[in-house]
């Protein structure tokens, strides 16, 4: 006790003594508040787009305007649907930050998946659009993974390469890599077409076949995948080959030669 | 007394064995004469003159997988389904050429390995025969007597671009296929001949059933076996000119001063063959190559992103990816001049450096035979020129893979396009004067260390004050190798008027010889090496400089 009251001039007890009541009074309103587990579905629902719409507020209405109609800055959202806010905000290419290049970039997500379900809530409400899938409409059961390949190649593979491994387009522009990315967000990305990429609705791909992509994509390009031969180089092709030809194969090949030449045949000392 | 006894009688009684087998062969094949001469035939020993063993020795490699692969592949083009070990691919369509290449790399025992070695093997092959063809190069190995030699080995390179082509394009998998199609318009676009060319190969239209049986018949049997006669005279003339060496003491025009083929020789070449098929199998197992299990079955309305052909193709690739898009139409025709113009210059490209030798000895007019290499930085336009052609192939290369580059890289691919067609002009002319330069530095440096000596790095302190830096003669040996290359003078035209005073003629050709030649030889194209009388005058003179 002598100790304490020794110390308590000292000028971060002050400090300390606020921090210990607001922890105390945090605490007991946590324990004490009122639970809404009584609430309504409707409620629930419309408590959700209320929180939806003030997370918007703070993190999107700069640019796509304060009731999502768009400004000069960000396209509108009126029924862009939760698909697209899910894939966008999930997959961290939302907020976009003031420059991000030619396309932006998928990066860490900033909102909690809770929150971003909050905010597609509230997008969806503007207008109709396409729903978040479930699991069971981008789950492997049922899929045929040889179709999926057989689709991959011929609807995706022109920009995302045979197995996903991402290229090149226009102006700085590019088809991300697929690697591990969640089959939830493959199908979000094939129902909305994001950024440069064109969408595929059920009219015109149906659920089955972007199952079927997906669970092809699982096979190919995850960790997971078995892939014989040693490593892939990246899985880009004679590009890398080559290079790999050129350092590894050739460069070793010459370091033989060298260390060979320098070791020469003594004339014997006769 | 009683050895010689011993040996008496074992001549009159039975020769031991191996004199009898010698013998026996030697009265039917007559190898006692080749053995003789060629048996203490002399190489040179220089790391750079082992490119070609490895030329040689990969080219071995890939004939016997080859054959072990031609043993499980079926080059067919009917379709089956697929129901082999790769899930992913399960009851897909494909040809049987695709389906036998995953049966090889799946279910055959060593199969993929073979497959992987013969694939890399096909690679560093080419660009072993790409560096050895430069260090022929450089070092000036192509003059007289060697141009048919060069021509041979130049030849052998282009044939191995069409060997490996044909040969990546036999899985019938969709990057070979999209490469087949690529191949496929650049037939077509050739003004006339081009449609029929086209329709020959492929039995009509594109893809047919028939070009996978056609290309292995290609790629299994003419074209290596134009290759290994190719080969076989390569080196029956390695042999009969005798192997070049770099300049030094006890070194001439008419030596050749090194170790005997046996026992030396045929020791670290045997030993050599087996550390370069160590390598390449190392390679083979540790990195995969050609997936076609990822790649999939050739369908002509698929393509994929990212699809280049192997290196030694890329420079062909690149120049359709930057050229433009022209086309005119010429009386009802469409003349597809963005990948014609492609296609001469990649002609154009390769004969240029085919054909640079005897571009070079029409401008020296030296009708001797050179059997010292030259170093490079003695002869600087050549060099200038090498590194200029290497350098429109380098910008060749990285058009081919403009989108790689794109991506790896955050650039722009049109970017990256139009660096690579301004680079396409700009490129070898910075590379050849940038070269040249250093060449003509470096030929200073060595005239330096000859007349002044090596930079000893001891500093001295004169009694009046002066600091000097101790120059370290050169030994004997290091002077003689540093002058022996020789110089020439530019060629003249002659004077304009002749004995008469009558004005001579002078053709074009001559002119535009001297003008060369002054380029080469003149005042900016090489400087004057010291002579013994520049060398006497300073060291005999005053000392240490």
């Amino acid at each position: 006790m002598k100790k304490l009251s020794a110390r308590r001039r000292h000028p971060l007890a002050a400090l300390v003594v606020l921090l210990l009541a607001l922890a105390c009074t945090g605490g007991l309103y946590a324990v004490f508040a009122p639970a809404d587990k009584a609430k309504a579905e409707a409620t629930a629902q419309s408590l959700t787009i209320d929180e939806g719409k003030k997370l918007y507020t703070v993190g999107c209405a700069s640019c796509h305007g304060t009731g999502g109609q768009g400004t000069s800055d960000g396209p509108s959202l009126v029924g862009v649907g939760a698909a697209a806010v899910d894939f966008q905000v999930a997959t961290g290419r939302m907020p976009a930050a003031t420059s991000q290049g030619a396309q932006l970039p998928r990066k860490k997500a900033i909102y909690s998946q809770a929150e971003v379900d909050q905010l597609a809530a509230y997008i969806a409400s503007l207008g109709a659009g396409p729903s978040i899938p479930t699991a069971d409409q981008y789950g492997p059961e049922g899929a045929d993974i040889g179709k999926g390949g057989d689709l991959f190649r011929n609807n995706c593979a022109q920009c995302h390469n045979f197995t996903g491994k991402g290229g090149a387009l226009t102006g700085g522009k590019y088809a991300p890599p697929l690697n591990d990315v969640a089959p939830k967000h493959i199908y979000e990305a094939m129902q909305t077409g994001p950024q440069n990429m064109p969408s595929f609705p059920d009219t015109t791909m149906s659920e089955q076949n972007k199952r079927d992509i997906i669970a092809y994509l699982g096979a190919v390009n995850t960790g997971k995948t078995v892939n014989p031969g040693g490593t892939s180089l990246g899985g880009l092709g004679p590009v890398s080959e080559g290079l790999f030809a050129w350092i590894f194969g050739l460069g070793a090949l010459i370091a033989v030669a060298v260390w060979v030449a320098a070791r020469t045949a003594k004339a014997r000392k006769s | 007394m009683s050895t010689t006894e011993t040996t008496e009688s074992r001549s009159r009684g039975k020769a031991p064995a191996g004199e009898r087998v010698a013998d026996w062969a030697d009265g039917r094949l007559g190898i006692y004469s080749l053995a003789k001469a060629n048996m203490r035939k002399i190489f040179p020993d220089h790391w750079s003159f082992m490119l070609g063993e490895v030329c040689l020795y990969s080219f071995i490699i890939i004939i016997l997988t080859g054959v072990y692969l031609t043993l499980f592949f079926q080059p067919s083009m009917a379709e089956v389904e697929y129901h082999g070990s790769y899930i992913p691919l399960q009851g897909q369509m494909m040809s049987q050429a695709f389906s036998s290449t995953m049966e090889i790399s799946f279910d055959v025992r060593g199969g993929l390995l073979v497959r992987q070695i013969h694939h890399w093997a096909a690679l560093i092959f080419l660009a072993a025969m790409f560096v050895h063809m430069m260090r022929v190069f450089f070092t000036g190995a192509f003059r007289k007597p060697r141009e048919i030699n060069w021509l041979f080995g130049f030849l052998l390179f282009v044939l191995g671009m069409f060997t490996g082509f044909t040969g990546y394009s036999l899985p019938d998998d969709l990057l070979s296929g999209t490469g087949v199609r690529f191949t496929e318009g650049a037939i077509l676009s050739m003004p006339i001949v081009g449609t029929y060319i086209s329709f020959f190969l492929f039995g009509g239209e594109f893809p047919g059933t028939d070009f996978v049986a056609r290309f292995y018949s290609i790629h299994i049997l003419l074209l290596p076996g134009i290759m290994l006669g190719l080969v076989v005279a390569h080196l029956i003339l390695v042999f009969y000119h005798k192997h070049t060496q770099f300049a030094g003491p006890g070194k001439t025009n008419k030596n050749v001063v090194g170790m005997p083929l046996l026992p030396v020789y045929m020791a670290k070449a045997g030993g050599f063959f087996f550390l370069v098929f160590g390598v390449i199998a190392a390679v083979a197992a540790i990195a995969q190559i050609n997936p076609i299990w990822a790649i999939g079955p050739y369908r002509p309305d698929q393509v994929s992103t990212g699809a280049q052909p192997d290196w030694y193709m890329g420079f062909a690739e690149g120049l359709v990816r930057y050229f433009p898009g022209w086309e005119v139409n010429f009386w009802g025709h469409t003349l597809v001049l963005g990948v014609f113009i492609p296609l001469v210059l990649f002609g154009v490209v390769l004969g240029a450096i085919a054909l640079y030798p005897f571009i070079e000895s029409w401008v020296t007019g030296d009708k001797r035979e050179h059997h010292i290499l030259d170093r490079p930085r003695n002869a600087p336009t050549r060099t200038g020129f090498g590194v200029a052609w290497i350098t429109v192939y380098m910008i060749g290369l990285v058009g081919g893979g403009n989108d790689l580059w794109a991506t790896h890289f955050n650039l722009s691919i049109n970017a990256v396009t139009w660096f690579v067609r301004i680079g396409f002009f700009v490129g070898p002319v910075v590379a050849f004067i940038v070269t040249k330069r250093i060449c003509l530095g470096l030929q200073r440096r060595d005239k330096d260390k000859v007349l002044h000596g090596r930079e000893s790095g001891i500093i001295k302190r004169l009694p009046h004050g002066e600091f000097i830096e101790v120059h370290e003669p050169l030994s004997q040996d290091a002077l003689y190798t540093l002058t022996a290359h020789e110089q020439y003078k530019p060629a003249e035209i002659g004077p304009a008027v002749d004995e008469n005073g009558v004005e001579r003629k002078v053709k074009g050709v001559q002119k535009l010889r001297a003008k060369l030649s002054k380029s080469y030889y003149g005042e900016d194209g090489q400087i004057p090496k010291p002579s013994v009388e520049e060398y006497k005058e300073i060291t005999s003179g005053h000392g240490q400089h």
